[in-house]
């Protein structure tokens, strides 16, 4: 009996007493963080750093997609979204041992805002002219209070360090799983388990298990890739297909594919009346007709399954199913189908002479694709239109142009016809494309900064969208969302090629690592992270 | 010595003549897609297997050499030309003429050519087809590779003014074209040859790191350039050795240019 109790004791705290050895658990970033200051973090590698020391409110789960209490036990927004109210957790210590409060909070909040401060996560905040204060209502409950409804207003909170007001250290001090404790320029980035971290498991042991988090600087993906085979390093957020394919083959369980992501691919056609364009070819990047039918005539089964070794799907929309709020489920495919394309441009007047397309003035149907040199995929998702294109008669050139060159022309010069480049949504809400759907935006690319609407579906859409963005009603704001998914498929200012897959890899000595299609995929527990 | 140069020779003309009869020995177009079987190994169908998107690798690669081989010679004869001229006027008018013309040389020489050439191609207008895109990233070579030749050509010019045989042509009356046609260019032809045979394989190189960086010849002609983007993903690269053949042929066609130009020098 004596003999099974303890076998039976074992089993139970083995995993457990398994899970806590401690150890570096080591990535690379791609260059040097721009700021360790967490307010002022934007860049990628800045945010990495927030996001392994910083203590923040709430934690948007990368999986479930809900927020979760981290420093505040619970929250309550009031007023239509003009008020929200924190009770914080009580007896909690920054990494250098000062106490934490909710006049840390209001501190923060003070400082965020601060315009001389220039921090995006607080402009995030800024809903109307006017102040956000901030108050200290008793030591364990804070209220926010903003000038006008702050649309998405909880999930904000996911990125807002608590940094403290009393500390010497000021915004070193941390409330996170880690502290920086060392940086050496160029090479790597050394960040200690905190010991005063309030976090503990299940067993009621301290989180996190690792004593350490080693940010190595390395700038070549290829490297970074050599590096993780030789098993210098843990985790890479990121695998091209390739050498997601490569690795698979080499040992399965060095790599997951984790779903669909929450990035898009897309295409789209140069729209402005300013740009250097003939009136003949404006008239047919401005016709819905034509959008559709070049949407129609592109294979993106294919796309997905010869670009992206099958670790991507046919994109529907603005949306990715990854987003399971906000995707609009009603929305199918764009199917591939050469006939019916040929049929809408036969609406408008395009007919086909010795295979060539002509349109009604018997201008032959060709124009230019512009992408990113160097992004192997887009290049050959370009060449991939150019050969289905060709199917239906249509001439495409492909220019591959360094970066520089091409933000100038989509966004300055305007002289390009129609551009293939990606979007990174690394926020889930609608609120986060408000710079790319409202007409008079900088990133409404297809006509950008307009004056007034070009046309009756665009002012639909600015309608809809300042709208949701003046509503702190989550399904009010799905309904206008919807309707705007819907225009977007309807119209096809982009054309959404493919969704990619997230494809990462964790070492098998990784204990406790759930992929999320979210960032940061592999690390977003990082306290629950264990090495073997 | 004499059997490497023939075995140089023979290797430039095999590979010219896959390259010229490419439509027929090529297993397939070099555009067509094989969507069925991307990435692919070597097999009968395949010689070199297929790339990322089903191309067979084979088939770009002669039209890639084929593309590299005429072009590169016509882009070094042009940069010769255009060194054989402004070199040569330079050397032969001296003073102020020369020193504006090495003043310009060293311009050209301090330029960082990749970035201009980057540049260049950035403003180029999107719609030129593969063919014009190709034919124009040489022409770019070879206007802007003229410099370094021409440096040489007008020292060589200046040294022949010095000469004996020059002074005793002008003393019986030979000036202006006669000297440059008679006496002049006939003795620079050693030099102006070695300046071609030497661009060539310069300009090949400079089309692959052009085409390395995605900025070459534009899709979906291959160049000898373009091909070698298939090296870039290193991890990737060693279970399938024969992406490096595209790599090989360049090392081949560069070294028998260079065994054929030793040659030449020797002449000189």
């Amino acid at each position: 009996m004596k003999r099974f109790l303890l076998f039976a004791l074992a089993l139970l705290v083995g995993p457990l007493a398994f899970a806590q050895n401690g150890g570096e658990l080591r990535f690379c970033i791609n260059s040097e963080p721009k700021t360790f200051n967490p307010l002022l973090a934007q860049d990628d590698n800045s945010e990495v750093i927030r996001y392994l020391t910083a203590g923040v409110l709430l934690r948007v789960n990368r999986i479930t997609q809900k927020p979760q209490p981290e420093l505040a036990t619970g929250w309550k927004v009031l007023d239509g979204g003009k008020r929200i109210r924190f009770k914080l957790r009580e007896g909690l210590r920054y990494s250098d041992g000062t106490q934490f409060s909710s006049a840390d909070v209001a501190y923060t909040m003070q400082q965020l805002m601060d315009p001389a401060l220039h921090s995006t996560t607080g402009d995030a905040f800024r809903s109307a002219e006017g102040k956000v204060t901030a108050q200290a209502v008793s030591p364990t409950v804070v209220e926010i209070a903003f000038p006008a409804p702050v649309a998405n207003l909880v999930n904000l909170f996911d990125t807002v360090a608590i940094v403290s007001e009393k500390s010497p250290q000021k915004e070193t001090a941390t409330l996170g799983p880690f502290y920086m404790a060392e940086h050496k320029s160029g090479s790597y980035i050394l960040l200690k388990r905190n010991p005063n971290y309030w976090k503990k498991d299940a067993a009621g042991r301290p989180l996190p298990y690792l004593d350490s988090v080693r940010l190595e600087i390395e700038q070549n993906r290829e490297i970074e890739a050599l590096r993780y085979r030789r098993g210098e390093v843990h985790l890479i957020n990121t695998v091209s297909p390739a050498i997601f394919e490569k690795f698979t083959a080499d040992d399965p369980s060095l790599v997951r594919d984790a779903g669909v992501s929450s990035d898009t691919e897309q295409l789209w056609f140069n729209q402005s009346p300013t740009a250097s364009l003939p009136d003949y070819k404006r008239a047919w990047f401005t016709s819905t007709n034509f959008r559709r039918a070049i949407s129609q005539a592109i294979n993106r089964e294919d796309m997905a399954r010869v670009v992206f070794r099958g670790h991507a799907k046919p994109a529907i929309g603005i949306i990715s199913p990854a987003n399971k709020f906000w995707f609009n489920s009603k929305l199918k495919p764009h199917p591939y189908d050469p006939a019916a394309a040929i049929k809408l441009l036969q609406q408008d007047g395009f007919h086909q002479e010795n295979g060539v397309l002509k349109d009604r003035g018997g201008h032959a149907v060709e124009f230019s694709i512009i992408t990113n040199a160097g992004n192997r995929p887009r290049e050959n998702m370009a060449a991939m239109i150019q050969e289905d294109l060709k199917k239906i008669g249509i001439k495409v050139s492909v220019a591959p142009m360094d970066f520089p060159s091409l933000i100038e022309r989509i966004s300055d010069k305007l002289n390009y016809e129609a551009c293939l480049l990606g979007l990174v949504n690394a926020d889930l809400d609608p609120n986060s494309q408000m710079n790319v759907w409202l007409s008079s935006a900088d990133n409404h690319q297809w006509n950008t900064r307009q004056k007034t609407p070009a046309t009756p579906w665009e002012a639909q859409i600015d309608k809809l969208m300042r709208a949701q963005s003046s509503s702190a009603d989550n399904s009010k704001r799905k309904q206008y969302w919807d309707e705007v998914q819907q225009i977007a498929w309807e119209q096809e200012p982009f054309i959404y090629l493919v969704n990619k897959d997230t494809l990462v890899a964790i070492a098998p000595g990784v204990k406790n690592a759930q992929p999320s299609t979210l960032r940061p995929q592999t690390y977003w527990n990082v306290e629950e992270l264990a090495l073997k | 010595m004499k059997a490497l140069r023939w075995g140089a020779t023979a290797l430039l003309i095999l590979a010219a003549l896959a390259a010229i009869g490419a439509h027929y020995v090529a297993p397939a177009g070099y555009e067509h897609q094989f969507r069925e079987s991307p990435g692919v190994s070597p097999s009968a169908q395949h010689p070199l297997g297929t790339d990322d998107l089903g191309r067979d690798r084979f088939a770009r690669l002669i039209y890639g050499l084929r593309v590299s081989l005429i072009l590169a010679p016509l882009a070094a004869a042009l940069t010769t030309l255009m060194a054989a001229l402004i070199g040569g006027i330079a050397g032969y008018c001296g003073g102020w003429v020369e020193g504006c013309a090495l003043v310009i040389m060293d311009l050209f020489l301090s330029i960082p050519w990749l970035f201009l050439l980057i540049t260049v191609r950035a403003m180029l207008p999107l719609n030129i087809s593969p063919e014009s895109s190709v034919f124009i990233t040489f022409l770019l070579l070879g206007v802007l590779g003229w410099a370094a030749s021409a440096r040489i050509i007008c020292a060589g010019t200046r040294d022949l003014l010095k000469s004996e045989f020059v002074w005793l042509a002008r003393a019986s009356g030979f000036s202006g074209f006669k000297l440059l046609r008679l006496h002049l260019l006939p003795n620079l032809r050693g030099t102006l040859l070695a300046q071609f045979w030497i661009s060539i394989p310069v300009f090949i190189i400079a089309e692959a790191n052009l085409g390395a960086m995605g900025l070459g010849v534009a899709e979906p002609l291959p160049s000898l350039g373009s091909l070698l983007r298939e090296l870039q993903n290193v991890v990737t690269l060693r279970p399938e050795p024969w992406r490096f053949m595209p790599l090989l042929v360049l090392i081949m066609v560069v070294s028998c240019f260079q065994t054929l130009l030793n040659k030449n020098e020797v002449r000189t």
